[in-house]
């Protein structure tokens, strides 16, 4: 299969490429600490927290518990979030830059 | 005719396993019916590896089944690679024993995957081709990059494996009674046939069955312990804490500060944390090692080039999110059903560590151990146990495989020059050889205890592949300096700090434990003795009961201390372990990442700079990435 040289220095600074980067960087770095703060709060809370995770909210279901799932809940919220992201806002910029990818040549070209 | 002969040879196997099968979990009776169900699974799995034999010709079949697994595929087949039998019975059993901080530890596996799915999966499916290796020498110097990750790839999955034969030789030996050597051998033959033959088209199968038979398994029996209880969550729980045998468990586990504590209170203490989890470090730390190191595992990593493309690989993901945190969910139920319905004490009886909680809250909820119902669900739980084992092996070897026949073979000793012929022979030759090594290792390992080896495998991923693999992404000034250097700290120090920690053994601390328990040893039984004359009935019973043990415990410290007998040192010549934490990840993981830094600002390599931009590009886009086979 041949595959058509490109400009790999015009195309990153293509203003499309550019546009890109930006939204996926702020995207997937916000959504990456957030989840790694939230899931640390859980071993953190019950270690320095105890009192706080023994309430009982529900029978004898406890704000521990609730918490743990929230975990799960959390961590779904955010793979979906970001899917939907990824689907509907960095998918088409993607097809944009493949699309005109073999003709930005760049000012020097 | 390949598949005649594997029938044939499966035959003799299963009636030369029987003869050695006495004692475990399954009643004697019972034992030809399990391994009528082992039997069916493994005779599946071996259909789905002949289809697939005479798919795999090419590299991109061996390694990748041709790209053309689906999305939604690939995510069950992750969670096949990915639910061992450490957090598929491991997990249930932390449950059973401890509540709620076997519950909480299960949290961090899925998480896990936030960081696979947002700055991995896609990006390595753009760039990758089929190795760890291939991912490092897109821009650094491809031979050096491909020998270091082949090296991490190799220790990484030997760690892993290692915990896997052992684990699986005694899971079996437990369940049924097989001979340990005779099921690590059964667990590598069979590995290596999907392996050998199927290459990743039969093990991605076999993953995908294995997965939706856990899934399966698990969703009837919390089906059916839930079912009396109406589904309501509290309802089942202030069932479970207000049992006498959990809360028995949970006034043995707090030991003197139990004795002022009502039954209720006992009972609800079940469900709140600090049972099991003592050092808040040690679990961040452990954390870590989860987050990052799942995604810098190779044998997942792999699993990305078995997709068509960067979305497929997103939603493979998402599924094996969707699975995965279900399934640790339902394990809640599994777990505390486990402690209702069968008890800690009989749990523990089976197994120190709790592996046999699902198993044998099968065995209840079928009717018990006297009923066929009981015993088939039993069987079928085990099945799954065995086939969970398989699966994860193949997998693992898989990977190892690939890195020395694709990554050194290829890639270093021949410069690239090989045919698809040769390369995939080179693969079948590594497999064989890293399945006879994993037979081996199995094998010497017998009774040594590797439950650590798995954290130890997740933190060395975590402090070398990941701070490699991320930097090479991300960073500009990432370099073959940095990721040599990266690799070297990281793994080293991991594994360093887990051999000076407390999972290694210290005889002389050993033995001051064992000498403590002899010394206070006669008082306590005089005192229970004293007692025991005024006594009546029930507490008479309970007294003697605690006698009978405490003489036990006597007898098993003065074994330890003979065992231990004229060994003052660790093997590293250690009285005491030198850090307090069982988790390394928390000082390596650092140490890794900062390495790679240093090691990029030390170094100046023009390769890395000139493709930083072609590599910056092509992971986000997917231009030029490696196209699926055309069928």
């Amino acid at each position: 299969m041949s595959q058509q040289p490109m400009n790999w220095v015009a195309i990153d600074a293509d203003p499309r490429f550019q546009a890109l980067h930006k939204r996926k960087t702020s995207v997937l770095w916000t959504l990456m600490v957030l989840s790694i703060v939230y899931y640390f709060l859980l071993p953190v809370g019950a270690a320095y927290t105890p009192d706080l995770f023994k309430i009982k909210v529900w029978g004898p279901v406890n704000v521990g518990i609730l918490f743990a799932l929230s975990e799960f809940i959390v961590a779904w919220g955010i793979a979906y979030y970001y899917a939907r992201t990824a689907n509907r806002v960095f998918d088409p910029m993607t097809a944009d830059i493949v699309k005109n990818a073999a003709g930005m040549k760049g000012r020097a070209a | 005719m390949i598949g005649q002969r594997i029938l044939a040879a499966l035959v003799l196997l299963a009636g030369w396993t029987q003869a050695f099968a006495e004692g475990g979990a399954v009643d004697d009776r019972f034992k030809p019916m399990t391994f009528g169900v082992f039997g069916a699974i493994i005779m599946l799995t071996m259909y789905v590896t002949y289809r697939a034999a005479r798919r795999v010709q090419s590299t991109q079949q061996f390694y990748a089944a041709g790209r053309s697994v689906s999305g939604l595929q690939n995510g069950w087949a992750i969670a096949g690679d990915y639910l061992s039998a450490a957090s598929f019975l491991g997990i249930a059993g932390l449950i059973s024993l401890y509540g709620y901080d076997g519950f909480m530890y299960s949290v961090g596996w899925l998480v896990a995957y936030i960081t696979v799915l947002l700055v991995i999966a896609e990006p390595c499916r753009n760039i990758g081709k089929y190795t760890l290796g291939d991912i490092l020498a897109f821009r650094n110097d491809p031979k050096t990059a491909k020998v270091v990750a082949a090296a991490s790839t190799i220790t990484v999955s030997t760690f892993y494996l290692t915990a896997q034969m052992v684990g699986g030789g005694v899971l079996v030996k437990t369940l049924i009674g097989i001979d340990y050597e005779v099921s690590v051998v059964v667990v590598g033959i069979l590995m290596l046939a999907y392996v050998l033959f199927g290459g990743m088209v039969a093990t991605t199968w076999v993953q995908i069955i294995k997965a939706v038979l856990l899934v399966t398994a698990s969703i009837l029996l919390v089906f059916l312990t839930w079912v009396p209880y109406g589904f309501s969550l509290p309802d089942f729980l202030s069932a479970v804490i207000g049992d006498a045998k959990v809360q028995v468990q949970v006034a043995k586990l707090l030991g003197d500060a139990a004795t002022t504590m009502t039954p209720d209170q006992l009972g609800q203490r079940f469900l709140e944390p600090g049972l099991f989890l003592k050092n808040p470090i040690d679990q961040i730390s452990l954390g870590m090692a989860l987050v990052l190191g799942t995604a810098g595992m190779p044998h997942i990593l792999m699993r990305f080039f078995t997709v068509p493309n960067a979305q497929a690989a997103r939603t493979s993901v998402l599924w094996a999110m969707a699975i995965i945190g279900g399934f640790y969910v339902l394990t809640l139920i599994i777990g505390t059903g486990a402690a209702l319905n069968v008890g800690a004490a009989k749990i523990s009886s089976f197994d120190a560590g709790g592996n046999m909680a699902g198993p044998l809250l099968a065995q209840f909820i079928g009717g018990g151990a006297d009923s066929i119902l009981g015993n088939f669900f039993l069987a079928f739980v085990a099945a799954v146990a065995f086939a969970t084992i398989v699966a994860v092996v193949a997998g693992l070897v898989l990977a190892s495989a690939s890195a020395m026949s694709h990554d050194i073979y290829v890639g270093v000793i021949k410069g690239e020059h090989a045919t698809q012929g040769e390369e995939v022979a080179a693969a079948r030759i590594s497999a064989l050889i890293v399945g006879a090594l994993a037979i081996t290792i199995g094998i010497l390992s017998k009774g040594q205890n590797v439950a650590h080896l798995v954290a130890l495998a997740f933190a060395v991923a975590a402090s070398s592949n990941l701070p490699c693999v991320l930097l090479t992404l991300y960073w500009k000034r990432c370099n073959t300096g940095g990721i040599v250097l990266g690799m070297l700290v990281g793994s080293v120090s991991a594994i360093g700090l887990m051999m000076v920690s407390p999972n290694m053994t210290y005889p002389k601390l050993e033995r001051a434990k064992a000498q403590k328990v002899i010394d206070a040893g006669p008082a306590k039984i005089s005192k229970i003795e004293a007692e025991l004359v005024t006594l009546q009935d029930a507490a008479k019973t309970k007294a003697e009961a605690s006698l009978k043990k405490l003489r036990a415990d006597v007898t098993k410290a003065q074994g330890t201390v003979k065992k231990f007998e004229g060994q003052e040192t660790s093997f590293l010549g250690l009285e005491k372990p030198l850090i307090e934490l069982k988790n390394p990840g928390i000082y390596s993981i650092p140490l890794g990442f900062l390495f790679v830094v240093i090691g990029s600002l030390l170094w100046r390599d023009r390769r890395a700079d000139e493709m930083w931009e072609e590599l910056y590009v092509r992971q986000n886009t997917g231009i030029h990435a490696e196209a699926a086979a055309a069928h």
